[in-house]
């Protein structure tokens, strides 16, 4: 122990510099391990890149002539009403089963639980088929008095038609993995807010509206983005139907033309595009509903990237002075 | 800070429970509670934990259900209404109009964490006892210099110190306007260099004429601010009186050990 730290003056003396304390530059630690990491990550992110770009058999001028052609942007357009579709179906009816789940009624409950575990059990594609194959099962659909008389009748061969058969398939589904989704969210709320709300009088219908949910919603929405981007992908079972969506129709054109892999790409390449936008929408949501709990706002990956690589170049003179 | 905000009636009990039973399965957490609030009083509850006060204090607004007695509060049964001989338990709907006019501040605070500190406090004004809410922001804005936070009405809770989050709840909670203030160990979740700030509010309320009751573990406070003092033991009041009839003249052994304890 020397005599300045025991008598506690300032530590400018070993650093043997007659400046003030005050002049004492901080600088950060060095990382020589991170630019040995990143040098390698660059090295084969350039391989693969190049593997990619170099290689003819992708055929690239053949993607570019396919990707924005007009049976394509159909498929694509239909793929895209399929996934808001399923979602919208799947979050009404996931967000109800899972109130179901959470009432203190026993019935509403076992309905709630039944529906959740066949429709998970059951795989996707199967469902399908049978939403798809209803009329043999069941010729009309009626409203009317239960067990009783029928005011309006349909007949299933018109009313399942294929995209029908598909909305209805992936919806509910889909409603299946959201409810417990949703429940877990309501779950992850402190018993204390509940409390609060109930202490200050707030009416039931506004606890759950203002209190509740926003708060269920910073669970929620994660996980949900996760199974929306899920579904986007999942909608290329419904080429089994015939429903002319991305996948199926660029097995359509391949078949025709004999050109697999581009067509492969494009769709893969279109696949990406969709979910890129969901992603980026997913993270605005989730910064809304993560106001009040982070301390340092959230910032989108690439954008972080491009700053520390500008305040890079913006240290770089004075360091080198 | 000298001016009173409650509502609270010129005289009279504010409080009054009579034989209040409550378990919670095999547990009898209190078995036969009789109690009392004179308007402008403030009743401190002791007891060791487990002790049955904190149950007690949460029957008062019926975020407890009893199983029986009677819990009024301004002569008002709280959670039930009488049906001849017997006692129908009330919609949520009215038991919810009926705590709207009781203020409760929580040990863990419970604020919004979504919602800034003035959101907070307008909440209830505005939902529950629809006022209009400029006039709620006004007063809100008033409530928060009194407790010595007017510059954090924007912050989020989560950004504030546990002592400042526990001004903010009894501004919440004062922003109703009741005429009963309970207070759940207000400052048991506080680092101990802020338990001051927070009991500085809550005298200041008491000086202000509020009628109170605080389960704590403060003597100090205890003894400066309570008019009566009542120390519960397993489910029971053991002792009541005065602070200077139950801190120094303490009738029962339990009361003395327990004192001997947290002195």
């Amino acid at each position: 122990m020397s005599e300045t730290t025991r008598t506690g003056t300032a530590p400018s003396a070993p650093l043997g510099t007659e400046k003030p304390v005050e002049a004492v530059k901080v600088l950060p630690a060095r990382h020589p391990w991170r630019w040995v990491a990143t040098a390698a990550v660059a090295v084969v992110a350039a391989m693969a890149g190049n593997a990619l770009v170099t290689n003819p058999a992708w055929e690239w001028p053949t993607v570019g002539q396919f990707l924005f052609s007009a049976t394509i942007l159909q498929s694509l357009w239909l793929t895209v009403q399929l996934t808001i579709v399923g979602t919208a179906i799947g979050l009404v009816l996931g967000t109800v089963l899972a109130l179901l789940r959470m009432s203190k009624n026993p019935l509403l409950q076992g309905v709630s639980f039944a529906y959740i575990s066949v429709f998970r059990s059951v795989p996707l594609i199967l469902q399908l088929l049978f939403w798809f194959n209803l009329a043999i099962l069941y010729k009309t659909i009626g409203f009317g008095v239960p067990f009783g008389p029928q005011f309006w009748t349909f007949s299933t061969q018109n009313l399942i038609a294929p995209l029908t058969a598909a909305f209805l398939g992936l919806g509910l589904h889909q409603a299946a993995y959201f409810a417990e989704i949703v429940r877990s969210g309501f779950l992850a709320i402190d018993p204390g807010q509940r409390e609060a709300a109930a202490a200050l009088g707030i009416p039931q219908f506004r606890q759950f509206w203002r209190i509740q949910l926003p708060q269920a919603l910073r669970i929620i929405v994660p996980t949900t983005g996760n199974e929306v981007i899920g579904l986007l992908k999942g909608t290329s079972v419904v080429y089994i139907m015939a429903l002319p969506e991305l996948f199926y129709q660029v097995q359509v054109v391949y078949n025709r033309t004999g050109r697999v892999i581009p067509l492969l790409l494009v769709a893969a390449i279109w696949y990406f595009v969709l979910t890129t936008v969901l992603s980026v929408v997913q993270w605005f949501v989730e910064r809304h509903y993560g106001r009040g709990s982070d301390r340092h706002q959230a910032e989108l990956p690439l954008l972080k990237l491009a700053r520390t690589v500008l305040a890079a170049r913006a240290r770089r003179p004075e360091v080198s002075r | 800070m000298s001016t009173p905000t409650l509502n609270r009636p010129a005289s009279g009990v504010v409080v009054r429970l009579e034989g209040v039973h409550k378990r919670f399965g095999a547990l009898e957490v209190l078995r036969g509670v009789d109690l009392a609030v004179a308007a402008g009083t403030v009743t401190v509850v002791l007891g060791a934990s487990g002790s049955g006060k904190s149950t007690l204090l949460r029957t008062i607004n019926h975020l407890e259900k009893v199983d029986a007695g009677v819990v009024e509060v301004n002569g008002e049964l709280i959670g039930y209404k009488r049906a001849g001989n017997h006692l129908r338990e009330l919609h949520e709907r009215e038991v919810l109009r009926q705590r709207s006019e009781i203020g409760f501040v929580f040990q863990h605070f419970n604020l919004f964490p979504h919602l800034t500190v003035l959101e907070n406090v307008v909440e209830a004004p505005v939902s529950a006892q629809r006022r209009k809410r400029s006039e709620a922001e006004a007063e809100a804005q008033a409530l928060l210099e009194r407790v010595g936070l007017a510059d954090k009405s924007d912050e989020y809770p989560r950004r504030l110190s546990g002592g400042q989050q526990q001004r903010v709840a009894i501004a919440r909670a004062l922003a109703l306007k009741p005429s009963l203030v309970l207070f759940d160990e207000p400052t048991s979740a506080l680092d101990p260099e802020l338990v001051g700030e927070v009991l500085d509010v809550i005298r200041d309320l008491a000086a202000s004429g509020a009628t109170m009751v605080v389960v704590t573990h403060e003597i100090g406070f205890a003894r400066e601010v309570a008019d009566r003092v009542l120390f519960m033991h397993e489910g029971v009041v053991l002792e009541e009186g005065t602070p200077t009839e139950v801190f120094d003249h303490p009738r029962h052994e339990r009361t003395r050990s327990f004192l001997a304890k947290v002195l």
